[in-house]
Order: structure tokens, then C-alpha cells, then sequence
């Protein structure tokens, strides 16, 4: 009697269970045929990180949705791998740009064992999750990580797709100081691994141009409030300040500076050289300089962009051209090496030399980029317009960069692939 | 010297908020002993709250001012059911717990409405649309925003009008019957929920209205922008003796004060090489060496903190009553 009960009530479960079951996945069952009918195929996971909540989400999304495009792309075109039909899938996880949350992260992706990562998004993420990634022994590649720390750890593993701030500071630094010629720098900073970072090359070139840079000041990446400072920067008459942060706390330094009657320049780097800066910081914004390792992109490859706003949307707005690239660059390592094994594909990919959305890519030893292009903007009406081109320490003016570049081709995206051709 | 009284002006500014915020943690403490934690994410949700009303009017043409005004019309009464709620069901329950329960709870309120505004706004920078047009005056040298004259003006106006409600009105006098004896004021017939209610709410409002002071002034809000702007101003009540509203007012501009001059002064002062101490090699050719920086801003209000809890634990306008504080 008893035991019948049991039986019941588990039959009812398992009737409810099942029915569950159907109701929730009529797509998959449609689409199983079809992948059981060609040749086995395998599965190949590769991880992206990025903020995609707090105060950069748009950046963590924009870079994601960068490696996204790659492998849909990928799986278009059905790329064979060790004779199966390789299925690539993509494991998004957020580190909320958190060096804490963002090494759990990449214990959890190494756990789930993909193939090869794309990402992270901040320096101060990259760097303690590239240890965890170098021990599992998994290929990752930043498309925005500038800090040049990242790569001289000595792990084998890890590559980036952009500019390090080491090429990224003098950049910046030596335009300002080419264009501008302030007597007196005020740098700023936001405490992170990335503002120190870029906030400390930036004070050597301009030492080395004999332009004089008061102490450092810093701030927090949550700072909001940064009167105190800026008076003093105006009390010391400066006339240039660079500050090594990001567009949110760097929109309100902005327009505070201006709000003080501070007449100096406004300099930025790469993490506060976004649109939205005029959101943040009004009018004030317009006027400022800004540096982005790599070029614009709006200047990258046309069919990237053409794909991107197809599949998003939206246009992309820093890194996503980069983050693309280093997908790609990893499922190409893995075709080559006709394996989805990081041991196996890991040399194919150091050998990479590969053309992108970003131009053509190759790594030297230690993973960084060759030859990578500094992009230096200023903003005008609102918009972020590209003035200069830097590259091995040579400036270009941009017009004269894409009269370059594309001598037949006029408008500004068609003008990478153009260039590619020109060099090769 | 315009250094100096800019730096002044600075620090008054950010202590005119401190004290609004200040005055809800003072009011709820003197009335029922609770420091309410959960009062830095009143403020939040004032800013939110406005900048959801501020961004969808900013393209509609009406005159900045105004929209600012609708913007607060809307914070003011949002905030002040949330505080009206937070006392109902979170703390009301707990009237005759023990202390430390209330406390407890204090901070899960807060932990709730973070994270219920995370969901609600998203926890992106959100940045208010720059309607305010910039004007500026200059007064002994220093340059003075026509928002940062308003924030004063407005945080002098609500503190008379927070102590013409304490001691010239009926509230006031049953607000103040309740935090001397609620047992012996609810025998005198003073209805102390609706008193202790009167009080969240008020305190809320005002948090409202700092809230919103907070998100034009420097133009961008988030989620997470209530707990250490809460921390600070508790740290301002503390000072100026929790329990007690002028000693709110006092404790949050005295903060504001020292934190904007210890920003601005700290590296020059802790800059070894004035005093010939540093190392030659970073000295030479007019060189720093700076101890302490600016990072150095946030510790200040914390070490005050401190500093009044050790020497004086019943702050700098509060009695000396033992187990208060």
C-alpha cells in the first residue's frame, strides 16, 4: 500500500518532469537532426571576460560582443577540426572589473575547460587572472589590457591584440608635449594598475622632454568629488593635466576643472576616450586629447564593422575590433594546428601572423604586438575625432594617415585593409 | 590665498551634503537609538529617482531650473515612502528587540535597496543630462558655481526649517518628548509610531533632497554612490555628537572642510624634500617626494571618526551621556 503510494507520487513526478521537459525545448529538438546527420563534430568552448555590470559594462559588452561576432563567424563557416565539424561556443562571464572577482572568474572558465580566453577587459583583472590561465596552461588574449606588467610575467600564454600603455603614455605624452607645449604637468591618476600604469609613462616622457610634472595626485576609481585636487593643479599653475582613469570618474575630474576656470589641457588616456565623456562632462569635454592603443574604430576592417552594426545594432565603441581579432586569431591557431588542444595550438598561435579587422598581427616573445598604432583624439562638437597617428614613434596627422592609407578608397573605414595591401 | 578660500568654498560644498545627510542619521538616533545604515541608499534612490525625471524631461524644453525642481517634487515624496516603509517593516517589528538587532537589520535594508536599485537603474554610471548652465563668480579670488551657492543655500534653509519644526511646532515637541521618554510621552498622549514615522520620513526627504543636490552637482549616480557618501555623513553626525541636529550640521561642514583642505595640502606638507629629508636623487632639479598624497581623502573623515570616538564619544556638540554613542 505504502509502497504503491511511493510509486504513485514518483510516476507523477516524473509524468510532470517530462512534460516540463518537452514544453521548454521545442527549438534544440528541431535543430538535432540536422547536426547528427554530417560527421561528428566537436564542441570548443572559448572564454570572454569583461565587466559587463558596473560603471564600464558598455566596454566589457562592446568587447564581448567583439569575440561573439568571431565565433558566429566561425561556426558560419564551418571549420573542420581533426575531421569534425568544429562548434565553437562562447562562455561569457562578467569580473565587474574586480582583480577579486575576476581571478574566481578564471578558475571558473579553467573548470569548464575551454579552450582559450578572450579577454579580460581591465589591466588590473588580466594581470592576476593570467596566473591562473598560465598554470592551467590556457592561451588568452586581451583585446584591451594596456598594462605592460600583463606580458613581462614571463607566462607564455598570454598575448595581447593592442598597444601596451608603455607605448601608449609616451603617445599621448609626447603629442602634448609636441602641440601644446606645457611648461607644467599635473598627473592624476585613479589608483588602479592600469591609471598608474599609464599615469607613470606618461611622467617619464614628458620628464624626458624637460617639461616639468608636479607630484602625483590620485584619486580612487569611484571618485567623484575631485575639487580638492584640481584647485591645487590650479593653484601650482599647470598648464596641461593628464589623468590616467576612466570615462566616469574622469567625465566629473573634467568638469570640475572647468567649473575652477582651470585653462589647462585635459589629457586622457585610452580608458577615458570615449564618447560618452561629453555625457559626463558637457561642454567641458570639448577640447580634450586622448590616446587609444591601436586605431580608431571606426577605422578598422569595413567588413567588421558592416558586421558588427548587422548583428548588434549599434556601432562598436573602443575595443571590440580587438577582442574579434583575438578570437579569431585563436580559432585560426587551432585550425592550423587542426587541433582544439591548447599544448598542440599554443605554439601555432605565438607563430601567428594573421590579418585582422585591426591590420596585420604577429606577436614578438613576450606576446605583445608588433608594430602596434597609437591613435590620439581630441573632441569636437561631442563626437571623438581621430587628429594623429603614432606609430614607432612617428606622428602623422590622421587626414594624412587615410590619404595614406587609402589613396583611392575616400571614406575612412575602407582605409585598413587598403593599407594592409599598400605594405605587403 | 584664493587657494586657500577656494579650497574653503570646495570643502563646504561637499560638507553642506554631508550635513543633510547627517541630519537623518542624527534624527533617527535621538529619537530611537537605531543608526540607521540603510539611510546612505535614501540618498541614492533620491539621485536615481531624479535622474530618471531629469533625463526624460531634459529634451522637453523646459527651463533647467524647473526641471531640476520636478526632478527633486519627485525624489522628496519616493524617498520619503521608503523611509516611511523601511521604519514599518523593518524596524518597527523590532522596537523592544535588543539593540543590536535593529542594527543588523539596519544594514541588510541597505544591502537590499543597493542591490533593488542595481536592478531597477542598472549598474552603469549614469550620468545626468548638463542642463544647468555653468555660472561661475569669483568671491576673494575664488571661483564659485551657481550650483554650489544654491547647495549652500539650500542646506542653510533646510536646517532652519528642521529647527523651527523641532522646537516651535507640536511635532517638534512630541518628536522631542519621544527621544527623552517614549514610554512617559506615549502616557502624555503623544502617539510615538506616528512620531517615530514623522521622523523617518522627514529624514528621508531630506536625504531625498541630498541626494539630488549630490547627482547635479557632479553630474553622474550609481547604485553604489549611497554607502560611502552614508559612512561619511555618519561620520560627520558622529562628530558633532550623534543625536544632536546642530551638531549634524556643524559635524558635516567641519568634514567637508577638512577633507577638501587635507586633499589639497596633505602632499605639500608631507612633501619630504621641503624639509630636505627626501632622497637626493628624486629631490634634485625642484623634485618631490611626496608621503602622503591625495588618495589620501577618503581616510580623512574616517580618521576623524576615530579621533572623536577615542577623545570624545559624545561628539562635539553632544552631552556626555554614557551609554550613548
Amino acid at each position: 500500500m505504502k509502497n504503491s503510494k511511493l510509486a504513485l507520487t514518483l510516476l507523477a513526478a516524473a509524468i510532470g518532469l517530462m512534460g516540463c521537459g518537452e514544453e521548454k525545448k521545442p527549438a534544440p529538438k528541431a535543430e538535432a537532426p540536422k547536426e547528427a546527420a554530417p560527421p561528428p563534430s566537436i564542441e570548443i568552448k572559448i572564454g570572454h571576460v569583461g565587466p559587463l555590470t558596473g560603471g564600464i559594462a558598455h566596454l566589457g559588452k562592446d568587447n564581448e560582443n567583439g569575440a561573439r561576432l568571431a565565433i558566429e563567424e566561425a561556426n558560419a563557416a564551418k571549420i573542420k577540426i581533426d575531421g569534425k565539424e568544429a562548434k565553437f561556443t562562447l562562455v561569457a562571464e562578467d569580473d565587474q572589473a574586480d582583480p577579486k572577482v575576476g581571478t574566481t572568474v578564471a578558475q571558473k572558465l579553467v573548470d569548464a575547460k575551454v579552450a582559450g580566453i578572450v579577454g579580460h577587459l581591465n589591466s588590473g583583472t588580466t594581470i592576476p587572472a593570467s596566473a591562473i590561465y598560465n598554470q592551467a596552461g590556457l592561451p588568452v588574449i586581451t583585446g584591451s589590457a594596456t598594462n605592460p606588467k600583463l606580458t613581462e610575467q614571463g607566462f607564455k600564454v598570454v598575448f595581447r591584440t593592442v598597444g601596451r600603455d608603455d607605448q601608449q603614455g609616451p603617445a599621448i605624452a609626447s603629442y602634448l608635449a609636441d602641440t601644446k607645449k606645457p611648461k607644467l604637468v599635473a598627473v592624476i591618476d585613479d589608483a588602479t594598475a592600469y591609471g598608474e600604469g599609464i599615469a607613470n609613462e606618461v611622467e617619464k616622457t614628458l620628464k624626458a622632454a624637460n617639461i616639468k610634472v608636479l607630484p602625483r595626485e590620485k584619486g580612487t576609481d569611484k571618485t567623484t568629488d575631485w575639487k580638492a585636487i584640481l584647485t591645487k593643479v590650479k593653484g601650482k599653475k599647470a598648464d596641461a593635466v593628464f589623468y590616467g582613469g576612466m570615462d566616469a570618474t574622469g567625465g566629473p575630474l573634467l568638469k570640475q576643472g572647468r567649473e575652477l576656470g582651470l585653462k589647462a589641457v585635459f589629457s586622457f588616456g585610452d580608458g577615458a576616450c570615449t564618447d560618452d565623456m561629453t555625457k559626463l562632462a558637457g561642454a567641458a569635454a570639448d577640447g580634450l586629447l586622448c590616446s587609444q592603443a591601436g586605431l580608431p574604430p571606426q577605422a578598422a576592417d569595413k567588413k567588421f564593422l558592416d558586421a558588427y552594426k548587422k548583428k548588434f545594432n549599434v556601432e562598436p565603441i573602443l575595443y571590440a575590433p580587438f577582442t574579434y581579432d583575438g578570437a579569431n586569431l585563436l580559432i585560426e591557431a587551432m585550425k592550423k594546428a587542426n587541433s582544439a588542444d591548447p599544448v598542440k595550438y599554443l605554439p601555432e598561435l605565438a607563430k601567428s601572423n594573421y590579418k585582422g579587422a585591426t591590420g596585420q598581427i604577429s606577436f614578438d616573445d613576450k606576446g605583445d604586438r608588433k608594430d602596434a598604432e597609437m591613435t590620439i583624439f581630441t573632441m569636437k562638437d561631442g563626437k571623438l575625432a581621430p587628429i594623429a597617428i603614432i606609430k614607432s614613434g612617428k606622428t602623422t596627422d590622421y587626414a594624412e594617415f587615410m590619404k595614406m592609407a587609402a589613396p583611392v578608397a575616400a571614406p575612412a573605414p575602407a582605409a585598413e585593409p587598403a593599407k594592409e595591401a599598400a605594405k605587403q | 590665498m584664493d587657494i586657500f578660500v577656494q579650497q574653503i568654498i570646495n570643502g563646504l560644498t561637499l560638507g553642506a551634503v554631508y550635513a543633510i545627510v547627517a541630519l537623518g542619521y542624527t534624527m533617527v538616533y535621538g529619537i530611537i537609538q537605531l543608526i540607521n545604515f540603510a539611510h546612505g541608499e535614501v540618498v541614492m534612490i533620491g539621485a536615481m529617482v531624479a535622474f530618471t525625471v531629469i533625463n526624460a524631461l531634459a529634451a522637453a524644453g523646459l527651463p533647467p531650473l524647473a526641471v531640476v525642481l520636478i526632478g527633486a517634487g519627485c525624489a522628496i515624496p519616493v524617498c520619503m515612502l521608503v523611509g516611511y516603509a523601511m521604519e514599518r517593516m523593518a524596524y518597527r517589528p523590532l522596537r523592544s528587540a535588543p539593540r543590536l538587532a535593529p542594527l543588523i537589520t539596519a544594514i541588510g535594508v541597505s544591502i537590499i535597496l543597493q542591490h533593488l536599485a542595481m536592478l531597477v537603474w542598472s549598474r552603469n554610471v549614469l550620468a545626468f543630462p548638463q542642463i544647468i548652465p555653468l555660472t561661475t563668480y569669483t568671491f576673494l579670488g575664488a571661483t564659485i558655481t551657481g550650483v554650489q551657492i544654491t547647495i549652500l543655500g539650500l542646506c542653510l534653509a533646510m536646517m532652519a526649517g528642521l529647527a523651527l519644526l523641532v522646537y516651535r511646532t507640536r511635532l517638534g515637541t512630541a518628536m522631542r518628548a519621544t527621544a527623552q521618554n517614549p514610554q512617559v510621552a506615549r502616557l502624555m498622549g503623544v502617539d510615538v509610531n506616528r512620531v517615530i514615522a514623522a521622523t523617518f520620513i522627514i529624514g528621508a526627504g531630506l536625504g531625498a533632497v541630498a541626494g539630488v543636490m549630490v547627482g547635479t552637482y557632479y553630474g553622474v549616480a550609481q547604485y553604489t554612490m549611497g554607502s560611502v557618501l552614508g559612512l561619511k555623513a555618519f561620520a560627520a553626525a558622529v562628530l558633532g555628537g550623534i543625536g544632536n541636529i546642530p551638531g549634524a550640521m556643524v559635524g558635516g561642514l567641519l568634514l567637508g572642510v577638512v577633507e577638501a583642505l587635507g586633499a589639497g595640502y596633505i602632499g605639500d606638507l608631507t612633501d619630504l624634500c621641503r624639509y630636505g629629508l627626501g632622497p637626493a636623487a628624486s629631490c634634485a632639479d625642484g623634485g618631490h617626494f611626496v608621503l602622503f598624497g591625495s588618495n589620501y581623502q577618503d581616510v580623512f573623515a574616517f580618521v576623524v571618526l576615530i579621533l572623536v570616538l577615542v577623545f570624545r564619544p559624545s561628539g562635539l556638540l553632544g552631552e556626555r551621556v554614557g551609554d550613548r554613542a
